[in-house]
């Protein structure tokens, strides 16, 4: 998906991403109603979670957005006037604890198993599967970190590759 | 108590005060007729249901409840979906109840399978696919509950046929708890120091001006608009949602600004300093070129939807709430800055008394009224019928709170320009979806509303042959409605773009004066058909139809094919480019 243009800020190379944390109702049909919002009002979703939360009334939905702040503003006001959707907090990335898991199969005979495993060690990841002649692995990380994996496991040989949409939580403030 | 569905949904109907139902019936929506016959709760038998969703606005613009439409499922339902949107665009309070097939075959196309919710989903408030007869009361007592609070809008519900015919136990929730809406909390009040700072802003201003909307009326604000006019001696410009919030006889109303509004309350908004806009949008209809639009002016905002607050103009005071219940808020922290009752001295030594003169302010405005007044060619030399005399003719002959009801086309505009509105609610049209076909089964539903008023629907040739077959259903149930047809044998506004913006290469836009036959068409629907063909049959042909009052009256008035509306500011043009009528005196 691409960002739509007029939402990016003028002479910044990467456009800003914001996170939007979404508490709806877990009903059937929500989802429908909070994506199609994003396209009628001209935006465009670049990542997309969602599950229901402890109280089984409630889902929630991170939505990560590249786009300014003042139309992301609007976009924000428009989706609170969704009956279904309870509260909405924006994330700003400085702020919040961000996560995307990546599980990758690649193509590994017992030979190179050994440099792909260490790679996983480096990184914090785990090896889930095994098979004659391919890996599967898993990574769980800040979405800047699962890029890089991502990027040092593309020469090995990915047969299949998939990342998750990103989940986030604000941070939380420490004595100093 | 045990009851289906269907009786379930028709007693939560009549538990809401609903009088009438517009509605047709068909396979999945069966169960729920059945308990109509039983019902004190009118049902008015359209002959297409997009006529239902347009008269059930109609409805509810004149009475300010919530207008009730019932559609069967499929091509049913997708017929009212352009009443929705134009119900959507409006902000008109309206709940429709459409059929749906059984939930066990929802999903595998079945006969007359078309999924409303998803198809309306981005054009209703909100709407619901109800899956238990047991949520039936609390889903239409939600459904009214939105439809009618917060900005208004319209809501459908979707109920299944295996659902209307299940029993339930019968309930009726008692508070807004009940309703089962956790995300939905419409705010009223707006913030008190916002609405001081906007008061302050009122008394530093030299030339202010109300941008009046919409939204006034909503909040059955107009006495409140009157007052904050009256006291400040501010100007006021009603626009095409909010013509007769504020009296047009006022000296302090400046009429209809916008792509067709007057020169006066055109050119005032581009030159105040603040701009007082009330239950408005910032309609590109409105403003023209955005970023030339009163460029000189602060904003002071106020709306019930956070939304509409900095979507299209950045506000200096954005204010979040009820429109009525922000002016009654200004008008009190006005009053203790020093502004008194209507023509009283501002108290001495008072915020109120540093306050800027207005006079050369209004001077100004009084300036531009005599240089550039809405004119038409009124000679006659040639004969031919101007629409715009029709509109005077009809408004001089029509009694006092006449409801005026229009399709969309020149007609609209000039009947917004040349009617003269008194009073709130007394003018019902498609603004914000621009709905051709609106008018006839919109006045039918404005006459059910106020039937002791007389109601006129102002109607364009191409509109009328959209939706005309309403006439039926008015002989059939005895709404005397009155149509006039200003009959320029054209899509006129679009043949008016064409000549102006297309080298009068004229495509697709002739429709004929005489195919159909408009009084014999009439006549066929039960209606007495008029025809005028002249300027000196105007008035007898009036005076004919204001005098019938047992059935629904269609007059053909044959009016000039060329003539053109004016003022007219050009398409993504700034509101300084406006362009008068030839005619005005002195025009640029
Ligand atoms: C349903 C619909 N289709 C098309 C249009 C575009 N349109 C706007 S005004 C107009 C002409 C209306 O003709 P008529 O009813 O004769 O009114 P007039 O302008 O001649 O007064 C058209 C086609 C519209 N607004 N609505
Ligand atoms: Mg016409």
């Amino acid at each position: 998906m691409t960002a739509v243009e007029y939402g990016q800020p003028v002479g910044q190379p990467h456009p800003l991403h914001h996170i939007l944390s979404v508490l709806v109702e877990n009903k059937s049909g929500v989802l429908a109603r909070v994506a199609s919002l994003f396209s009628r009002r001209g935006f465009n979703i670049s990542s997309l979670a969602v599950a229901p939360t402890d109280d089984e009334h409630l889902s929630r939905i991170t939505i990560v957005v590249d786009v300014a702040s003042a139309p992301l503003e609007q976009v924000v006001k428009q989706l609170d006037k969704l009956v279904n959707v309870v509260s909405i907090s924006e994330l700003a990335p400085e702020e919040a604890t961000e996560r995307e898991l990546l599980l990758a199969t690649l193509s590994a005979g017992p030979l190179e198993r050994g440099q792909i495993v260490q790679l996983v060690g480096i990184f914090g990841g785990q090896v889930v599967d095994v098979g004659a002649d391919a890996i599967t692995v898993v990574l769980a990380g800040a979405p800047s970190k699962v890029d890089d994996f991502e990027d040092l496991l593309r020469p090995l040989g990915i047969v299949e590759l998939q990342r998750t949409g990103r989940v986030a939580l604000p941070r939380l403030h420490r004595l100093r | 108590m045990r009851i289906t569905g269907a009786q379930a949904l028709i007693k939560s109907l009549e538990m809401q005060g609903v009088e009438v139902i517009f509605g047709l019936p068909g396979g999945a929506i069966l169960p729920v007729y059945d308990p109509i016959i039983d019902s004190p709760i009118r049902h008015i038998l359209v002959r297409h249901e997009q006529g239902a969703g347009h008269a059930a606005e109609g409805y509810a613009q004149v009475t300010g409840r919530p207008g009730v439409a019932m559609v069967t499922s499929g091509p049913g339902a997708t017929n009212i979906v352009t009443p929705l949107a134009n119900a959507y665009m409006d902000s008109t309070p309206l709940v429709v109840v459409s059929g749906q097939v059984a939930t066990g075959s929802i999903g595998t196309d079945a006969f007359q399978e078309c999924p409303i919710t998803g198809v309306t989903m981005d054009i209703t408030k909100h709407n619901w696919l109800v899956t238990d007869a047991a949520d039936i009361p609390r889903t239409v007592a939600a459904a009214f509950h939105v439809a009618t609070t917060g900005r208004p809008g319209p809501v459908l519900i979707d109920v299944p046929k295996d659902i209307s015919n299940a029993q339930m136990e019968w309930y009726w929730p008692q508070t807004v708890e009940d309703l089962d809406l956790p995300g939905y909390h419409p705010n009223i009040e707006g913030d008190p120091e916002l609405v001081h700072r906007a008061a302050e802003m009122i008394l530093e201003a030299s030339r202010p001006v109300i941008y009046a909307g919409g939204g006034i009326l909503k909040a059955s604000g107009a006495q409140a608009l009157y007052e904050l006019a009256v006291r400040t001696g501010i100007p006021v410009v009603t626009t095409l949602m909010a013509r007769g919030a504020f009296p047009d006889s006022h000296p302090l109303c400046l009429g209809m600004p916008g792509m067709h509004g007057n020169y006066t309350a055109v050119t005032a908004m581009q030159r105040a300093d603040l701009l007082l806009a009330i239950g408005s949008r910032f309609d590109d209809r409105v403003t023209g070129k955005v970023s030339a639009f009163a460029p000189g002016a602060k904003v002071v905002h106020v709306d019930i939807d956070p939304a509409e607050l900095g979507k299209v103009r950045r506000a200096e005071v954005a204010i979040a709430g009820d429109a009525r219940a922000v002016m009654e808020e200004m008008l009190e922290a006005l009053g203790s800055m020093g502004i008194g009752p209507e023509g009283s001295a501002p108290e001495s030594g008072s915020p109120a008394a540093r306050r800027p003169d207005l006079r050369p302010w209004i001077s100004e405005i009084r300036g531009w009224q005599e240089r550039y007044p809405l004119t038409y060619d009124r000679s006659g030399d040639t004969g031919v019928l101007k629409p715009q005399q029709v509109v005077e003719s009809l408004r001089d002959a029509a009694e006092p709170g006449t409801i005026v009801v229009s399709g969309v086309g020149q007609h609209q505009m000039w009947a917004s320009q040349w009617w003269r509105f008194e009073e709130p609610y007394t003018w019902v049209n498609s603004g914000g979806a621009g709905t051709m076909g609106f008018a006839v089964p919109a006045a039918i539903g404005a006459k059910v509303g106020r039937p002791e008023r007389a109601v006129w629907a102002i109607d364009g040739d191409g509109c009328f042959q959209m939706t005309a077959q309403e006439l039926v259903t008015a002989s059939a149930e005895r709404i005397p409605v009155k149509v006039a047809i200003l009959n320029n044998a054209y899509l006129g506004m679009v043949r008016q773009w064409q000549e102006m913006f297309y080298e009068e290469r004229y495509s697709e836009v002739y429709l004929s004066p005489d195919l159909p036959d408009y009084v014999k068409w009439a006549e066929a629907m039960g209606c007495v058909g008029l025809r005028v063909e002249s300027p000196e049959e105007v008035g007898p042909a009036i005076d004919k139809a204001n005098s019938i009052d047992d059935r629904p009256v269609v007059v053909d008035f044959r009016t000039d094919a060329f003539e053109k509306v004016y003022p007219m500011v050009p398409a993504g043009h700034s509101n300084d480019d406006i362009v008068v009528s030839p005619t005005e005196e002195g025009a640029r």
